[in-house]
């Protein structure tokens, strides 16, 4: 079964909910998607066993062969090629590794390049297997990076997955083919707002969702209010404690030193497990 | 002009929180909210909608079935699997690169421009505001930050507003990289967590790669003080100005149920006050420094 993590807004506790599930039940493979900014091993401390370069394909152009015809340019839909009368001018960072450009050039002057855009780790905490990519700083497009690392999914475990904030396509990329997705959201307006905007987005994708409340306390009820009115489970609810606050800014799972909430992702993930029919 | 962008790595740090305060107390100014696809600016600073735009930012491959004769060329070319089993387009996966529009031999499939969000152009009771709203599940985010900060310099420059303050997104990834680049200054908003750490050296590393003047505030700094001591001997070590350490209180949440800034729902708070004191820093800082 595989389980996605996500929120829409930032700092909801995405990740604090993947790790002390993943901390709390057996056979786990946490793959951390949030590429940009991968905290799940600040909580975990993994050893890393592997450590492998990420390549994306990118034009690789024979300038002898190239006539400067501009059919490449012309053809890219990501301005990652720029070509003039004298020259042509490639933007690896730009390029989203679609391979028009080679298909379309007449002279066969392009051939598969290959552009480093981040590092997929991989490591043991105890029986948890963590996989995580981290992109490198200044490339923008953190999607391939976790289509790769997404391949490193292993299905006999229970594979959860932490994705990074957002709705956009670097989400769309982590919750796509999961069988369950859960929202982490915390009942204030910014909370709610991000949160209607990501159930949206998992109803387009019909995957099935069920939210887990953060902070539960502060703030306003607008979050439980839209959930019944909407027929959305809520999964867990977390109350805002300092104790917690502090665990997690110390970098430990605060299910390891307050055990009574094992007990409870086990519930969470039994659910899970109920809704999704495995 | 100016421009700063407020920005964190990690989420939920008070980036919205702190970019709104700035937008009440500097009163010649224009926003913008280039978290276009989880903005939350506009529910503290109520904007008026003036101008709606529509944002053309990706294509979407459409296929004839009249013409497909199922032949699978497009399929084995899409290097996004997103031509289905029943040669239909996985709008999810669909990236418009046209590849398949080239491969087909019976000329079935052609490009489609989708609108994938709307740009805003309004106003707020302490001047204009550029922002956006991408279509959820959309990508091109970047280019979509892009047109806000176009329209945000288009209105700075006719109100003749001395700063643009523009919210960032999380991350560290194209609509980020699309916020910072050509700005004069960001200012990194932290927590003292393990995760606000790791994050921010990211972070900094990010404006550093695009040659901005980095700026560091640590919010709810009280939560665990050794960590933000920790960040504040790491940006000494890297000449970095620490301009504000805001402490942690649940004020902060209830002005925003409320849909107030901090210095409007609670002037005296001294959150409140510790915010001033950063836009005073920043903006003084800013505004002295002679850019080449």
């Amino acid at each position: 079964m595989i389980v996605s993590i996500a929120s829409g807004k930032g700092g909801t506790g995405k990740t604090s909910v993947a790790v002390n599930l993943a901390v709390s039940i057996d056979n786990v493979q946490l793959v951390d998607c949030d590429v940009e900014e991968p905290n799940a091993h600040l909580l975990l401390h993994p050893k890393i066993s592997h450590d492998e370069p990420v390549y994306t394909l990118i034009p690789n152009l024979n300038e002898e062969l190239c006539d400067h015809c501009g059919k490449c340019a012309n053809f890219c839909q990501y301005n990652a090629i720029f070509a003039s009368s004298e020259k042509v001018l490639i933007f690896p960072e730009l390029c989203h590794s679609c391979g028009g450009c080679i298909l379309i050039c007449p002279k066969k002057a392009i051939t598969e390049g290959k552009h480093r855009i981040g590092t997929l780790k991989r490591g043991y905490a105890g029986n948890l297997e963590l996989v995580y990519g981290e992109l490198e700083v200044g490339e923008p497009m953190a999607v391939p990076l976790i289509r790769e690392i997404k391949k490193r999914i292993d299905k006999s475990r229970n594979v959860i997955l932490d994705s990074p904030p957002g709705t956009s396509c670097p989400v769309i990329e982590t919750v796509k083919e999961s069988d369950f997705c859960i929202l982490v959201t915390e009942p204030t307006p910014f909370g709610l707002h991000d949160l209607k905007i990501t159930v949206q987005v998992l109803e387009e994708m019909a995957i099935p969702l069920g939210i887990v409340v953060n902070r539960a306390g502060i703030g306003d009820k607008k979050v439980y209010e839209y959930c019944k009115a909407k027929n959305i489970p809520i999964l867990l609810e977390i109350p805002y404690q300092r104790r917690i606050a502090e665990l997690y800014s110390e970098g430990v799972p605060f299910s390891l030193e307050m055990p009574e909430w094992k007990e409870k992702f086990r519930t969470l993930f039994a659910e899970v497990r109920r809704r999704v029919g495995k | 002009m100016r421009q700063i962008t407020v920005l964190s790595g990690k989420g939920g740090t008070g980036k919205t929180t702190i970019t709104a305060s700035f937008a009440v107390l500097t009163k010649k100014a224009v926003v913008a909210d280039c978290d276009v696809d989880a903005p939350d600016l506009h529910m503290l600073l109520h904007p008026e909608i003036i101008e709606t735009q529509e944002f053309k930012g990706s294509k979407l491959a459409v296929i004839d079935e009249a013409r497909c004769i199922k032949c699978g060329l497009c399929r084995e070319k899409c290097n996004f699997n997103a031509v289905t089993e029943n040669f239909t387009i996985d709008s999810f996966s669909c990236e418009g690169c046209g590849v398949c529009t080239i491969v087909c031999p019976t000329n079935a499939i052609t490009l489609t421009e989708r609108v994938s969000g709307h740009a805003y152009i309004s106003k707020t009771k302490y001047g204009f505001m550029a922002h956006a709203m991408l279509s959820p599940s959309e990508a091109n985010s970047g280019k979509l930050v892009t047109l806000v900060r176009q329209n945000a310099k288009i209105l700075a420059e006719r109100e003749n507003c001395n700063f643009i303050i523009i919210d960032g997104p999380p991350g560290i990834g194209c609509p980020v990289i699309a916020s910072v680049t050509g700005v004069d200054a960001g200012l990194v908003v932290t927590e003292p967590t393990m995760s606000g750490i790791h994050d921010l050296k990211r972070a900094l590393q990010l404006l550093e790669h695009f040659n901005v003047q980095p700026f560091v505030c640590v919010n709810t700094y009280d939560i665990n003080r050794d960590n933000a001591e920790k960040i504040e001997s790491f940006c000494k070590e890297n000449g970095i100005d620490v301009i504000g350490k805001i402490p942690f209180n649940p004020i902060v949440t209830e002005a925003m149920v409320n849909g107030k800034t901090i210095i409007e729902y609670s002037p005296r708070s001294a959150v409140a006050k510790e915010i001033e004191g950063i836009w005073e820093k920043l903006s003084a800082l800013v505004s002295e420094k002679s850019f080449t």
